[in-house]
């Protein structure tokens, strides 16, 4: 189908439905190193104008990827629920865009009824006021060993990298985190080699950590979900699976993932029965470009697919969905106003798709950004309601080779916006005496049983 | 302004025990990042003297051949990936026709994003890799550097020389605790094509703070061998070295 107007006396014409989605994308590098970026702002303009007439319908009827050569579509279609779908199965994106603003009720009886690719549209032609008001308005839930999500609520993923994997240095990175209040969402490791042994001893490390102390959190060595697979055959402690996804068939190919393996590794882990508060155990990470880069992108933009990739997640309920914003580097995020309106697309769609949105919020040092662009995402995502960010020493990875949010980032973040760690968590950090049960840290911290006697570091404080 | 478990910093790199001003940093800890965040975005920029690097691989005694991709300045590397992962038309026509004898790798070397990460570490590393291939009689090509390229480079360089193995040196892109570090890519059966699936990683080469050349270069040895071995390499390869293997 054909989508045409005339604008100041001048023909703009788009070709399909995916064309007209790439056109109306705000701009970012990604999409303009696809080729499928709007080649001038009226004709983006122009594009949104026309998005904004497209009833929702049209995207059940006319997938902008056919399901029969990507199984994510198949999963689109087969997901989609017709019922979920009747409050705004009348609509076109632009009218969605006003319902979704007027309206004040719960939302989450809706994300049934949307696909990816609606939820996207709409996304296109949201300012970011837009994208928080109407992202703050969709709580989820999630649990594991606790609670995380909740209202006035802000969790952390601790995340102790270290450029050998070494044992000591990642718990020294542990220890300071968790006396910052770091680690309600996850303690996670990215390791730096997927050496089976090495994963099982740091698999063996964090738990050791969280049972020795009794903190009510979850683990993850974020390694390839085959070796989460091979290490739980092997009796490895795994508490949740991780894998990279993406929203195409071949792009998660790409990651040496589909859809069936997923659901293997899910009922493993699941049988494990290692959590106790709940039943979410996937940890999920995304991030725009991911498809633009594995070639694999069908000429759909990089923010609908990144949107495909989260109806991939919502069919395995994960505990988080972390969208690692401005990682991909500045051939898919140029700017820190790339990376800032990218993060805030992915929290709204994510949440509007009902998955537990968190956000790793970075930037490489080949990007035109730094730490106050970091800020700024930081304060709008806090004020979007999300779900989790990183704690990572002084925000700096010294294993990746990146710069996050730091622990210190977090504490300004809950005392600017009175948010609270995961209730389970918050009342651990009261116990040990790191927090002050004012959301601040406790003045005599320093007398914390934790810090004498720590798991991963016998004696290397005495 | 520290915190009193400061004595940690002796076992990571990290910014742990910082100290805090309010819920921010102290002054003297932001002073640092920040000075380390411009000392890393020069890094990102600074230019590779590919010549020099040249002597000192035939300096190893090792024959090597310089090419171009076809990125043709540094600022078009860093927004077209697409034009790091394949060679110039020039390059591409001499590996064409480049008469080797039968060879098991084809060994790749690059700045990447960190050209001090080659200057500093390259040619240690190559040495190591060197001879770790030459105890396993392994087969290796001319070493083929070539400035500004991707990791998928290796998939066209690989094809051209009818390597069953292909293997990137590359610079990391500088982090504020390191602008050195180099990261090497292992991909059975390189053809235009491959995706990241297909490879196998080994980063943070960078000692004294990140992974030994003899370290990596032995876990090159290994995974090359159970590479051509299985006859597949990537995600399906499991790195089940014992760990021992590296003392």
């Amino acid at each position: 189908m054909n989508y045409f107007a005339t604008v100041h006396s001048k023909g703009f014409n788009f070709r399909d439905l995916r064309t007209l989605m790439a056109k109306a994308s705000p701009l970012r590098a990604a999409d303009v190193l696809a080729g499928l970026a709007a080649d001038s702002e009226v004709e983006r303009a122009v594009a949104q104008r026309l998005l904004a007439e497209v009833p929702l319908r049209q995207f059940l009827e006319a997938p902008l990827i056919p399901p029969e050569i990507d199984e994510v579509s198949k999963l689109i279609l087969d997901q989609h629920d017709t019922l979920a779908f009747t409050p705004i199965a009348g609509l076109t994106v632009g009218e969605f865009r006003d319902w979704l603003l007027a309206d004040t009720s719960d939302l989450s009886t809706l994300s049934a009824g949307l696909t990816p690719e609606m939820v996207a549209a709409v996304c296109k032609i949201m300012r970011n006021q837009d994208l928080i008001a109407v992202a703050r308005r969709c709580r989820v839930v999630t649990r594991f060993r606790n609670t995380i999500g909740l209202p006035g609520r802000l969790s952390t993923r601790l995340q102790p990298n270290h450029p050998t994997d070494d044992p000591r240095g990642i718990a020294a990175s542990i220890l300071d985190g968790l006396l910052y209040g770091s680690g309600d969402a996850v303690i996670g490791i990215n390791p730096a080699t997927d050496n089976l042994d090495n994963v099982h001893t740091l698999l063996n490390l964090l738990d050791g950590i969280i049972s020795h102390h009794k903190i009510p959190t979850q683990s993850c060595v974020l390694t390839h979900v085959t070796t989460s697979m091979e290490l739980m055959r092997r009796g490895a402690p795994v508490d949740l699976v991780f894998q990279s996804i993406a929203g195409t068939e071949a792009a998660n190919r790409s990651f040496g993932v589909d859809l069936s393996m997923l659901r293997e590794a899910k009922a493993m882990v699941e049988s494990l029965g290692r959590g106790g508060q709940g039943n979410n155990l996937m940890y999920f990470e995304t991030g725009q470009g991911s498809a633009l880069s594995a070639n694999a992108h069908h000429g759909v933009d990089a923010q609908t697919c990144e949107a495909r990739a989260y109806a991939v997640a919502r069919e395995f309920s994960p505990l988080l969905v972390n969208t690692v914003v401005g990682f991909i580097g500045p051939e898919y995020l140029y700017d820190g106003k790339q990376i800032i309106r990218a993060g805030l697309e992915d929290h709204f769609c994510g949440k509007l798709l009902g998955l537990p949105m968190g956000c790793d919020i970075c930037y490489t040092n080949h990007a035109e950004a730094d730490q106050n662009d970091m800020d700024n995402l930081l304060t709008l995502l806090g004020v979007a309601g999300c779900n989790f960010i990183m704690g990572i020493p002084g925000a700096d990875d010294v294993m990746l080779a990146y710069q996050s949010t730091s622990f210190h980032d977090a504490l300004y973040l809950r005392q600017v916006l009175g948010l609270r760690p995961a209730p389970e968590f918050e009342a651990w950090l009261e116990n040990m005496g790191i927090f002050d049960g004012q959301n601040t840290l406790a003045n005599g911290r320093i007398t914390t049983p934790l810090l004498n006697n720590f798991k991963g570091l016998p004696g290397a404080l005495s | 302004m520290n915190d009193p478990w400061h004595t940690l910093r002796r076992f990571t790199q990290a910014r742990i025990a910082q100290g805090s001003s309010g819920c921010g940093l102290p002054t003297a800890a932001l002073l640092d990042f920040q000075l380390a965040h411009a000392a890393a975005r020069d890094a990102v920029h600074q230019p590779w003297d590919v010549d020099h690097f040249l002597a000192g691989v035939k300096n190893l005694g090792l024959e090597a051949l310089c090419m171009s991709t076809a990125v043709t300045n540094r600022a078009e590397y860093l927004q077209r990936p697409d034009k790091g992962r394949c060679l110039d038309e020039a390059s591409h026509q001499r590996l064409d026709s480049f008469n080797s004898d039968p060879i098991d790798v084809a060994l790749i070397m690059s700045n990447g994003l960190s050209s001090a990460a080659m200057d500093n570490h390259g040619l240690a590393l190559l040495q190591a890799i060197t001879v770790v291939y030459q105890c396993s009689s392994l087969r290796l090509g001319p070493i083929c550097l070539v400035p500004d390229g991707r990791v998928a480079l290796a998939d066209e360089i690989g094809a051209l020389l009818n390597a069953r193995l292909s293997v990137i040196i590359v610079g990391e892109r500088p982090g504020l605790s390191a602008a050195d570090s180099l990261g090497t890519y292992l991909t059975y059966a390189p053809r235009v094509g491959n995706t990241d699936a297909e490879r196998n990683c080994i980063s943070n080469i960078r000692p004294p703070d990140g992974l030994s050349y003899q370290a990596a270069a032995i876990k090159l040895a290994y995974l090359s061998h159970q590479a051509l071995q299985r006859g597949y390499s990537g995600v399906a390869l499991k790195d089940d070295m014992p760990n021992h293997l590296l003392d």
